[in-house]
């Protein structure tokens, strides 16, 4: 059936590079299937990507990675050097798919004679731009916006006076809208252009009639090279048309279209895929008038998207997997379906759930920026999770959020007139649905709700009835007694109401309300994600809790070990957590030990039910972690990886179920300050000058105490977040007016005032088994002290510190590890000032950098920290102990920012954190390797020619000022372009 | 009120009963489409049966005035996981329950429809009984000796598989005009969708009885013959085998689903029971001569077995992608195709419209041919062979 096939030797893949808002971790999802897949054909693969926090780029995945810049420039050399015969471009997002476009009229395909797998180079291109897209679908009979593409501003005004306002601009060829907006004046479009013709890489902006208020659908295609297509599903956003849909709260499948306006969208999609020649995955978006049939294609893309990463987590089926076998000549029918054994790729799964994402937006930690969600994507991050029931699935993904927030009702919201409250409501930001649930708690109608949000009543009718469980439950007489009132409980959890709200409304704690569920067996089973809705007997290690029913699947035999994953991309808690918790679970397994991942993040590698044993889609919560842990009776739990939503958690499943690793007590230890100050003074480490701040007068006797300038932040927090450096009273004042200000009716206390030393910056990552530990590397930060870590350009190995200072920091280092009895992973973060060694925070986990060093100096960080959990000691690994030394090249860690996706917000590096991923580039010389991550990627300008030829470039303070100067201009920050 | 699902196979399901407050008794079968509920509920081929959807949230959009398959439904009774009570769209006119009551269908909420369906799965045909009380003789047999059971199952059967087609089939024959050829539907339990695909063609259409003799239907001149769905056994259709086979070899013919069963036995094919039935949305069939994959619409618990195939003038065109069966055929010297899909779709996918398309080009031809010259020799055909 194959002999036409080409037969691919070696392919080269792009990946899609650093993290930032419309381009996440999905890419690395989608990246590592493909490459999986290109493994198992036996075909050799060449990748270039330099985000150092992913999966794809571990050797162990491909054969020949390189960590080089996004560039024609660079991948040109690659191909060059490796000559691979076929271009895998359309899993690594629009840097990918703009690259092979670049690449391909560039001339360089075809004077290497690299042929692009999968859809070809005409389809992307009539896929992408918009003017030829409009003439294809007018060509098919199929109904686009009414627009024009336009780089001139009187034009763009002439087409809005004839269509009349409001419109939509876009920018063509961006990602997640960048630059785009609705223009309700002249005036608006104006400026709406003029940033969207500078965003665009073609210097063209779309400008559409405004379809606001009518139905977003999305359907994800597949299609190969014979032409046959299947839906894998569809999707319907709640939030309908004129916010962006990676800002919107989605559903899948659509829960309002009936059978013929599902089909007659299906329909549209097979012709509108079979017309662009597609072969692989694509994703059609449709506006669908709420009333009738009438429908409008917004967009296609062409490729592998956020959308589809979404559509493979909820439905099972791996698109990103079955597109890399339709680029290299499958045909649907062809491929196993790796879920139903006996089945095919060409089937159209069919789910007996309902599945919810919603979008994880940064405003929580940038309050003073513009929430209002239009057309140009804001989130970070978004969770999905699965249900029997739209309740259930909905508060479950409120949950998973970690924002606070156990259900709808949300007394912070009480105190709105209700005039503003409807303004809101229209306008859209990111706290709409806890506005609505208000206005329902006011007792707004449905139809007054929907007047205003254009949301569809199928969705507010459920709110609606959600917020009346809730209010009932708030008032506490409803139970006379929890004995009389079992059934109740239970008919409440089926509606997925929070164990939060009901122990408050019963008046008990939740460990109380545990043992009533234990008790009267309140549990929630456990049902299997797989593609057929039970048609079919399938082996999907994938579950989701619902409250009606019995589990598909009795509990692991054998040892297991529980890991508990990150949840959202944010800032400050990014991909390489879930690298880690990959890493955790493969070790597990390699070990002969089972692995449950638990968590809810669709973009990443760890929900991938192929990572693990056994996957768990649900919040990290206690409610929803613990009856997991329950029923798979697991041995222990691996804290660590997940970032500080999984210390979180740990510290309360710790009176639950064995921990692995470093205790709570010493994590405690480490995060209490008075604590910590004690640890550090018995390791003969002087503290820094810190106080504990509970009350307004304590702030004053600090502040004498320790003296400006010092570092404020509140305890416990993550990335950095709220943390400042204060220079003087007046900023003290504002400082604590925005807190009290972002957390409402919130104490804010305690606070930590901490003196704030400008030295130079060092972090240490280090494996510890209790006795022996492995330091694989220093890390210094370009930056001074006071520039959040995450947000720093860091390099190892270090390049200003003196042999002492070096020796310095690992005597200080193992002073920490031979007093804090760690299991585990340790990050310790130094300051160096007039050769005096601070340590300013020890973090008993995995850090963000632990990725990087991983990779460059060939210690599998996360796999020895495994083993170490499971018992093993560091002596009878193959390692060497303690300090191993320093590579013989450079290795730059850089930020990168989207900052021009969130308006308003502050470029200044400071100590909150405000990067959204990070990039990797390595160098024989200091110079070469900061130029592949330098700002202006203008390399003459930071390399100092003659000193390279001197081969003494690393040394030179001259690019590194110029480079820290740039950085404290504000103007270093790289910005992702496309 | 609470009610009960009882399944012959000895497990039972509690749940929250809406709709007609009658207990009823029938095979238990799953439907996988997550739309399309109003299509099913008054899809005739579903007779005799309680219909368990997957899906766990139905009549989300109500039942509206536009999507009904027959004049009412004909499904025995209905479980669902959640029902919804508050249905929102523009064309909605009466809400999932309100039909039920109607039609004096019982329904059943609440139940866990996953773990029902995994015991279909396991068990292929299962009976069961959505009543008011756990104590029915239904649970009083024993599980473990399962085939002596089927009998008195069948002698409790109010509606006995034998009279399912009849208690669907039209008494009286239906005339819709049109200009285009002229289809004469013999009617097992058709589809409404299957009169819209012919007339968006173009066709009059006459739908007449399934027991309609050759001679009937020769008298009323059609261009072309199909061999409607319906319920139940093929088998029990086999006595109008002869006729089935004069009508098909007269004129071009299509059978769907029950029709194509009809047809194959007619011509000497053998049917059989699959262990579950394919019901859904979401089957792949494979055009074995072009390679091309449909998505179809389905609803059937018998197949033409393929190795009975040998020996007549069939050869097999579709198979399912999945399990191979036999999807499609076509006779070698005749103009006849069939399919055990639903080309019509409602629910479910289009994209095998050209299966009408291809009959109704067919259903031209001869009627050309038949005003230019003598249709005698394909009647000759008919009688000889």
């Amino acid at each position: 059936m194959h002999k036409h096939r080409k037969q691919f030797h070696k392919v080269l893949v792009i990946g899609s590079g650093p993290i930032v808002i419309g381009q996440a971790a999905e890419f690395d999802y989608a990246g590592t299937q493909a490459c999986m897949t290109l493994k198992e054909e036996g075909i050799e693969i060449v990748l270039v990507n330099n985000n150092p926090a992913t999966i794809m780029t571990d050797e162990e995945i491909v054969d020949h990675v390189y960590f080089e810049p996004l560039e024609v420039d660079s991948i040109t050399k690659i191909i060059e050097k490796e000559r691979p015969d076929g271009l895998l471009a359309t899993l690594g997002g629009q840097t990918g798919l703009n690259l092979a476009l670049d690449l391909d009229k560039a001339g360089v395909l075809e004077k290497y004679q690299v042929t692009l797998l999968g859809t070809p180079i005409s389809s992307i291109q009539q896929g992408e731009d918009r003017e030829l897209f409009k003439k294809l679908m007018m060509e098919i009979g199929e109904p686009v916006p009414d627009s024009i593409t336009t780089g001139d501003g009187s034009e763009a005004i002439a087409f809005a006076q004839t269509i009349g306002f409001p419109v939509i601009v876009r920018p063509a060829f961006t990602l997640g809208g960048s630059g785009g907006g609705k223009a309700e004046s002249v005036e608006e479009l104006m400026e709406i252009v003029q940033r969207g013709v500078k965003e665009s890489p073609i210097g063209q902006v779309l400008i559409d009639k405004s379809l606001l208020g009518w139905k977003e659908i999305e359907y994800e295609v597949m299609r190969d090279h014979e032409g046959n297509s299947i839906i894998v599903c569809n999707m319907e956003n709640i939030d309908p048309m004129g916010v962006h849909t990676g800002d919107s709260i989605v559903v899948a499948p659509s829960q309002t279209l009936n059978d013929r306006e599902y089909q007659m969208l299906r329909t549209v999609s097979l012709k509108v895929i079979r017309a662009l020649n597609i072969v692989g995955g694509c994703n059609i978006q449709f506006a669908l008038h709420p009333d009738g049939e009438e429908y409008s294609i917004i967009e296609v893309n062409p490729r592998v998207s956020r959308s589809s990463a979404l559509a493979s987590k909820a439905t099972g089926y791996p698109i990103a997997r079955i597109a890399t076998k339709l680029a290299l000549g499958y045909s649907l029918y062809e491929i196993q379906n790796p879920i139903i054994p006996h089945t095919f790729a060409s089937f159209e799964p069919t789910l007996d759930y309902i599945v919810v994402k919603f979008p994880r937006w940064p405003f929580d930690k940038f309050p003073y920026i513009n929430r209002t969600l239009g057309t140009q994507m804001k989130a970070t991050g978004e969770v999905m999770t699965m249900d029997r029931t739209f309740e259930g699935a909905f508060l479950k993904a409120i949950r998973a959020l970690e924002i606070g927030k156990a259900g709808l009702i949300d007394e912070a919201t009480h105190f709105i007139p209700m005039k503003e409250l409807e303004e809101m409501i229209q306008q859209a930001d990111d706290r709409r649905i806890f506005f609505i649930a208000e206005a329902f708690r006011r007792g707004a109608s449905v139809q007054q709700i929907h007047r205003l949000s254009k949301i569809h009543p199928f969705f507010l009718t459920k709110l609606q009835a959600m917020v009346q469980l809730e209010l009932t439950l708030l008032d506490k007489s409803l139970w006379s007694s929890v004995k009389e009132n079992i059934e109740q409980l239970r008919y409440v959890k089926q509606k997925g109401v929070s164990d939060q709200i009901i122990a408050k409304s019963l008046g008990i704690s939740t460990y109380e309300l545990w043992q009533i569920y234990q008790e009267h067996q309140i549990l929630p089973s456990y049902k299997s994600v797989d593609t057929c809705a039970g048609e079919f007997e399938a082996k999907t290690p994938y579950f989701y809790s619902t409250r009606l029913g019995t589990d598909d699947e009795a509990a692991l035999v054998g040892k297991k070990i529980a890991v508990i994953g990150s949840g959202p991309i944010r800032i400050g808690q990014g991909i390489e957590f879930d690298y880690c918790s990959v890493h955790s679970a493969i070790t597990l397994e390699k070990e002969g030990v089972q692995s449950i991942v638990i968590n809810n993040n669709p973009e990443t590698v760890s929900t991938d039910y192929q990572m693990s044993s056994r996957l768990y889609m649900e919040p990290l919560t206690l409610e929803d972690v613990l009856p997991i842990l329950v029923k798979e009776q697991v041995d222990g739990v691996i804290y660590q990886v997940g970032g500080q939503t999984s210390l979180k958690l740990a510290k309360q499943l710790a009176d639950y179920v064995p921990l692995l690793g470093t205790s709570i007590k010493t994590i405690d230890k480490m995060e209490d300050r008075e604590q910590f100050n004690h640890f550090l003074s018995e390791a003969g480490i002087i503290p820094i000058k810190g106080e504990i701040i509970w009350s307004m007068e304590q702030v004053e006797h600090a502040v004498e105490k320790i003296g400006y300038p010092f570092l404020i932040r509140p305890s416990y927090v993550i990335g950095g977040q709220w943390m400042r450096i204060i220079q003087n009273q007046q900023q003290l004042t504002i400082y604590l007016q925005q807190l009290q200000l972002s957390l409402t009716n919130r104490s804010f206390y305690p606070l930590l005032i901490d003196q704030y030393i400008g030295g130079k910056e060092v972090e240490v990552d280090a494996i510890s088994d209790g006795i022996d530990w492995i330091i694989p590397a220093i890390v210094e930060h370009v930056e001074q002290a006071g520039v959040h870590s995450g947000d720093s350009t860091a390099v190892l190995p270090p390049f200003s510190l003196t042999e002492q200072e070096k020796l310095g920091v690992i005597k200080t280092a193992e002073k920490v590890l031979a007093h804090g009895n760690f299991v585990g992973l340790v990050n310790i973060q130094m300051i160096i000032e007039q050769n005096q060694i601070y340590v300013l925070e020890v973090n008993p986990r995995a850090s963000r950098t632990v990725p990087v060093i991983s990779k460059v100096t060939g210690i599998p960080m996360i796999a020895i920290a495994t083993k170490v959990q499971l018992g093993q000691s560091l002596a009878t690994m193959n390692y060497p102990l303690g300090y191993i030394g320093e590579n013989p090249f450079y290795t730059v860690k850089a930020p990168v920012f989207s900052s021009q996706k969130l308006p308003g917000m502050v470029k200044e590096l400071g100590p909150e954190m405000t990067s959204t991923g990070e990039m990797m580039a390595l160098g024989f010389t200091l110079d070469e390797a900061l130029a592949k991550v330098s700002p202006s990627r203008d390399k003459k300008k930071l390399t100092i020619q003659e000193e390279t030829q001197t081969n003494t470039a690393y040394l030179t303070p001259r690019t590194l000022r110029e480079y820290r100067a740039a950085l404290q201009r504000g103007e270093g920050q790289y910005e992702y372009r496309n | 009120m609470k009610g009960y699902l009882l399944l012959e196979t000895g497990e039972w399901f509690e749940g929250k009963w809406f709709g007609a407050e009658v207990e009823s008794i029938g095979e238990v079968v799953f439907q996988t489409g997550m739309t399309g509920y109003q299509e099913v509920l008054t899809d005739p081929s579903y007779a005799g049966q309680i219909v368990n959807f997957t899906y766990p949230l139905i009549g989300n959009y109500g039942i509206n005035g536009v999507d009904d398959q027959s004049i009412r439904p004909h499904v025995l009774g209905v479980i669902v996981a959640e029902l919804c009570s508050e249905p929102s769209h523009s064309q909605y006119r009466l809400t999932f329950e309100q039909v039920l009551e109607k039609y004096q269908i019982p329904g059943l909420a609440g139940i866990d429809t996953r773990e029902l369906t995994k015991i279909i799965r396991k068990h292929g045909t299962v009976k069961g009984v959505i009543s008011k009380t756990l104590d029915h003789p239904i649970r009083s047999m024993d599980s473990s000796s399962k085939p002596s059971l089927v009998n008195p199952m069948n002698r409790e059967n109010v509606i006995a598989d034998m009279t399912l087609v009849e208690t669907v089939s039209t008494a009286n024959p239906i005339y819709y005009p049109g200009d285009g050829p002229h289809v004469v539907v013999m009617d097992y339990g058709y589809k409404y969708s299957i009169i819209d695909a012919l007339r968006s063609l173009g066709c009059a259409v006459t739908v007449v009885p399934f027991d309609f003799t050759a001679e009937q239907v020769f008298k009323l001149n059609p261009d072309g013959i199909l061999f409607s769905n319906g319920p139940g056994d093929p088998k029990d259709l086999i006595h109008l085998s002869h006729q089935v086979k004069m009508m098909a070899s007269a004129y071009p013919s299509l059978g769907i689903c029950l029709g194509h069963q009809v047809l194959g036995l007619a011509f000497g094919a053998d049917t059989e029971k699959l262990l579950f039935g394919h019901r859904g949305v979401n089957h792949p069939v494979l055009n074995i001569e072009t390679n091309q994959v449909w998505i179809t619409s389905q609803n059937h618990g018998y197949i033409v077995k393929e190795e009975s195939l040998k020996g007549t003038d069939f050869q097999v065109t579709h198979i399912n992608v999945n399990d191979r069966s036999v999807e499609g055929m076509k006779h070698l010297y005749l103009p006849i195709q069939s399919v055990q899909f639903h080309p019509e779709a409602h629910p479910g996918p289009v994209e095998a419209f050209e299966i009408f398309v291809d009959f109704v080009e067919q259903c031209g031809m001869s009627r050309n041919s038949r005003t230019s010259c003598s249709s005698k020799g394909v009647k000759q055909y008919a009688q000889t062979s």
